[in-house]
């Protein structure tokens, strides 16, 4: 788990959303730029097998 | 060895799940949160830190939901600025209900049982409408689909009334009412609400499918911020499995959204609704489990939970390979299998 122990309350509980939002834009643009480099072979591969 | 303060292998059990869910919400429109607490539950969180944990990968999934919605201006962002307060206050009653609940010992069991009540109808509708597969209840958008309590609600035009984005008028009592009522839900719960809050702002507060589904997941959004924000105060999220299940979710939610270009949603909708209905039965079991201390129902409970989401999940993804196939066969246009 990761620790935020050591802030204030209202700070650790705002950092945790804070922390969850940036993952989730992280996420979305990592794995959108995955998509758009790996979607074409993976449906060529789905389709020849 | 830990990942994030979880074992290999439980870190592993959380993505995949997470990749389960995020498939759900990428194919159905739907978050499929509503298994991620109690399968937490099952695995012996305690119900705060289940809901707390859930709130905030509730958080994480709306956003990229939203971002996708956003793209394609499918988000009345007015209308869920207005639901805004009723959220908040709905939250932290539910909230409330659940710590209440914990200081007298009983949250467990209540939150338990109350899943058991919502996944069983859930699944029940899901599989009703699907088994029916009559055209006259597709899902057209039209008056017809109304039922007739939504339009009476509809109809009151009580004061203040306040213009949406679309133009259209709705009842800041109707916008509130939804916003608070999917609040208590959700921060009882520990879910979005999303398939409570999309059929409510389509039905009640009047606003077009797809801006109804792209405004819920901006419900979801903020009702996520808040509850993981109030949950938070409490110190009670577990920021590793928040982690891996939207490291899960955030992937399964491309493949599962790639998927319904491919994929005839009602092919699939019945097993949705079976597996709500073994969920429903899971964490019935997994209660039995508590209140006999039998160590073998919780094992029965976890492996109904998640067989289920794995089944359901690998027929998505067959019917979707199947129809790759034969699409590049025929090497013609996008067409929809026929199951």
């Amino acid at each position: 788990m990761i620790e935020l122990t050591a802030l204030p309350t209202a700070v650790q509980a705002a950092a945790v959303v804070v922390l969850v939002f940036v993952e989730a834009v992280f996420l979305y643009a990592g794995y959108g730029a995955i998509e758009e480099r790996v979607a074409p072979s993976v449906l060529d591969a789905i389709a020849n097998r | 060895m830990e990942i994030l303060g979880l074992g290999p292998s439980l870190f592993l059990l959380f993505v995949s799940f997470g990749f389960m869910v995020g498939v759900f919400f990428g194919f159905f429109g739907m978050g499929g949160s509503f298994l991620v607490t109690p399968t937490l539950l099952i695995l012996g969180y305690p119900a705060p830190v289940a809901i707390g944990s859930s709130m905030a990968f509730v958080f994480g999934t709306a956003v990229i939901a939203t971002m996708k919605h956003h793209d394609v201006g499918q988000v009345d962002y007015k209308l869920g600025a207005l639901m805004f307060v009723g959220i908040v206050l709905g939250i932290e009653a539910g909230k409330m209900l659940v710590f209440g609940l914990e200081a007298i010992g009983r949250a467990d069991l209540v939150v338990g049982v109350a899943y058991v009540l919502l996944l069983a109808a859930i699944g029940s509708i899901f599989t009703r409408n699907a088994l029916r597969q009559d055209p006259a209840d597709g899902d057209d958008g039209g008056d017809d689909d109304i039922p007739d309590i939504a339009k009476k609600i509809k109809s009151y035009n009580i004061p203040p009334m306040v213009t949406l984005t679309d133009g259209s008028k709705a009842s800041m009592w109707t916008i509130s009412g939804v916003g608070g009522g999917v609040g208590v839900v959700s921060g009882f719960l520990g879910v979005g609400g999303g398939f409570i809050r999309m059929p409510a702002i389509y039905y009640l507060v009047g606003v077009p499918l797809a801006a109804a589904v792209g405004t819920s997941l901006f419900g979801a959004l903020m009702s996520g911020a808040v509850g993981a924000f109030s949950y938070g105060l409490s110190g009670v999220i577990d920021l590793g499995v928040v982690t891996a299940l939207l490291t899960g979710s955030a992937l399964g939610a491309r493949i599962g959204s790639a998927s319904t270009a491919y994929v005839d949603e009602e092919d699939v909708t019945i097993y949705f609704g079976i597996m709500l209905l073994l969920a429903s039965a899971a964490v019935a079991v997994g209660e039995l489990a508590t209140w006999f201390g039998m160590a073998i129902l919780d094992t029965v409970s976890f492996l109904l939970l998640v067989g289920s989401a794995v089944f359901v999940t690998t027929v998505i993804l067959y019917y979707g390979v199947q129809s790759i196939r034969q699409q590049r066969h025929r090497a013609g246009p996008p067409q929809k299998v026929e199951g």
